[in-house]
């Protein structure tokens, strides 16, 4: 079975609730747990959360992957804003630079299995996750 | 359908009869001759030592209803009922032992058997012979693969449980009184069982209403720093639903790893030994306990 | 989206809903802290049951909603975190250190009536 892309323009925090309820139901039918799911969301939540206190507005598309062997789900988030200027800074524990905890980019990457992201500074930032079944 | 299509449809089947047509008469020859077919395919099961695990009665009793789902499939050209039978014929043979290819086996045997019989009632025809074969083939062969995947799925689906059942028990989470779980962790852990540990912790936390865990790692030679991680994580996620975690157990070399991932320990509620954690876990709960007499 | 406050004795308990906005959460947090102060009340009870992700926005919000709730002298505890939740929580690294957690709303209330039984 495959699951199309599925695209969630991010402009406020409404579009955060909806992105992350998209993104556990698309995990769901890609056969993930609902521990799984859970945690899916929860990393779509931080990643559209950024979007939304630091670019602005920006989008999430969520979609299936396919390995060797293995079958996954990478969510993409990618804005125009300002960019990251330091991203081994941002992707520390407890760096913000809103007064926030911090934990966002580095929870998102302990969430999930794979995790890249590029930035440029004026351009914007793209970060793109995966996870794979069990 | 495309044009291509309808172009390559030979036009002497629009003279004759249609495949539909030819598998009725087909499907009247299979029934007609019911019994002594099944004779044979039974006869050739036990000639190719096939289904060794099962009784004589109990394959003619199968045989019996492959035959006629066998049949029936042909006829109505829906498989639906013949999955639903090969998957219950799989729950049912599977604990017996039989294998993968005595099930393809057997069904490949029935579509011989069948097309023996054909060649012997239109051996004088040779064209309808044909016709019939041209019609009775594919049909056999996604029968043939219909019964093939219902079985291999079935036994991926009772490998999947068993493997299940055996984690589940080599990570038994007990109840010992009221509200409070121990959790023995005993032998090698690896990212994967701890994740599977912590889950089902969880889950026994919220379904047994406890207050405290204990967990116990004497069992535990090593750990490396992934799972000395999880393990800080799965005290951390219990106190979230409201449950304190002891931990028990704790040698030298796994506190000095918890250390170097920068664990206050002094913040971990740690207890040399499980008797210890019992102990005072039942005084959290707020147990007299007593070495004698059994705590009221 | 209304986030419903009840109150029950010196206690309040407000409920959480699924799906709630950052903008729900921050009048949440207004909303609680004025009836805190109104009806003098010595503890809240935030209920999560309902909530499917705990994000490190919502985990904060509440981080400082029982903050502000102990300003006022009265206690907060987070109750219903489901096991699911809890364990995406501390992946991220969201614990809630220093504010009250159990199982469900009963066990709030029992731990509560516990506490101040002897002031009571
Ligand atoms: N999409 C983005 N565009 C620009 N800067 C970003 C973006 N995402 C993150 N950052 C920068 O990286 C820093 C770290 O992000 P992270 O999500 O880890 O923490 P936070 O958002 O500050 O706090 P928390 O997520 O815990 O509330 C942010 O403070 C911000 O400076
Ligand atoms: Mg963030």
């Amino acid at each position: 079975m495959s699951v199309g892309e599925i695209r969630v323009a991010i402009n406020s925090d409404q579009d955060i609730v909806s992105a992350r309820q998209k993104g556990r139901v698309v995990a769901n039918e890609l056969g993930f747990s609902s521990g799984d799911a859970t945690l899916i969301a929860t990393a779509i939540s931080e990643l559209a959360r950024n979007i939304v206190s630091y670019a602005r507005k920006g989008q999430i598309t969520i979609r299936q992957v396919n390995g060797l062997n293995r079958r996954g789900i990478a969510v993409i988030a990618d804005d125009e804003g300002p960019g990251i200027a330091d991203i081994r800074q941002a992707l520390r524990d407890g760096f913000s630079t809103s007064g926030s905890l911090g934990l966002g980019l580095p929870g998102v990457r302990r969430l999930m299995d794979e995790f890249e992201i590029t930035s440029q500074l004026g351009k914007g930032t793209t970060v793109m996750v995966k996870k794979w079944r069990p | 359908m495309s044009k291509r299509d309808v172009a390559s449809v030979p036009p002497e089947s629009k003279r004759n009869e249609e495949p539909s047509e030819l598998l009725r008469e087909l499907v009247a020859h299979l029934r007609q001759n019911r019994t002594q077919l099944r004779e044979e395919w039974v006869v050739r099961i036990s000639e190719t030592r096939l289904l060794t695990a099962m009784t004589k009665e109990e394959i003619f009793a199968e045989a019996t209803s492959v035959y006629d789902s066998y049949v029936e499939a042909l006829e109505t050209e829906a498989f639906e009922a013949l999955q639903a039978y090969a998957r219950n014929l799989s729950e049912r043979i599977i604990p017996r032992g039989v294998e993968t290819h005595e099930v393809v086996g057997i069904v490949l045997l029935l579509r011989d058997v069948l097309a023996r019989s054909l060649f012997a009632k239109y051996q004088n025809d040779f064209k309808k012979l044909n016709r019939i074969l041209d019609a009775y083939e594919p049909a056999a062969n996604r029968i043939a693969n219909t019964v093939a995947v219902g079985f291999v799925q079935e036994r991926e689906r009772v490998i999947r449980q068993q493997q299940e059942a055996i984690r589940e028990l080599s990570t038994p989470v007990l109840q010992v009184r009221e509200r409070l779980l121990i959790l023995p962790i005993i032998g090698v852990i690896d990212p994967q069982r701890a994740r599977q540990l912590t889950e089902q912790l969880l889950r026994g936390i919220r379904t047994n209403r406890a207050k405290v865990v204990v967990i116990d790692i004497t069992g535990v030679a090593a750990m490396d720093v992934t799972v000395a991680n999880h393990l800080v994580q799965t005290v951390e996620a219990s106190r979230l639903l409201g449950a304190t975690v002891i931990v028990t157990g704790l040698s030298p070399e796994i506190a000095q790893t918890l250390v170097t991932i920068g664990v206050d320990l002094g913040k971990m509620n740690t207890v040399g030994d499980l008797q210890g954690g019992i102990e005072q876990a039942e005084r959290l709960l707020g147990y007299k306990v007593a070495t004698l007499a059994e705590p009221r | 989206m209304e986030v419903p406050i009840l109150k029950q004795g010196a206690f309040l308990i407000a409920t959480f809903q699924a799906a709630l906005s950052d903008a729900d959460l921050n009048q949440l947090r207004m909303g609680l802290v004025q009836q805190v102060v109104k009806f003098r009340s010595r503890a809240v009870i935030v209920d999560v049951t309902a909530m499917d992700v705990m994000d490190s926005f919502a985990s904060r919000t509440l981080r400082e909603i029982a903050h502000m709730i102990r300003l006022r002298g009265a206690e907060t505890v987070i109750v219903g975190i489901q096991p699911e939740v809890a364990f995406a929580m501390v992946q991220l690294g969201l614990t809630l250190e220093g504010v009250a957690t159990a199982l469900d709303l009963e066990e709030g209330l029992a731990y509560l009536n516990e506490k101040f039984k002897t002031t009571n």
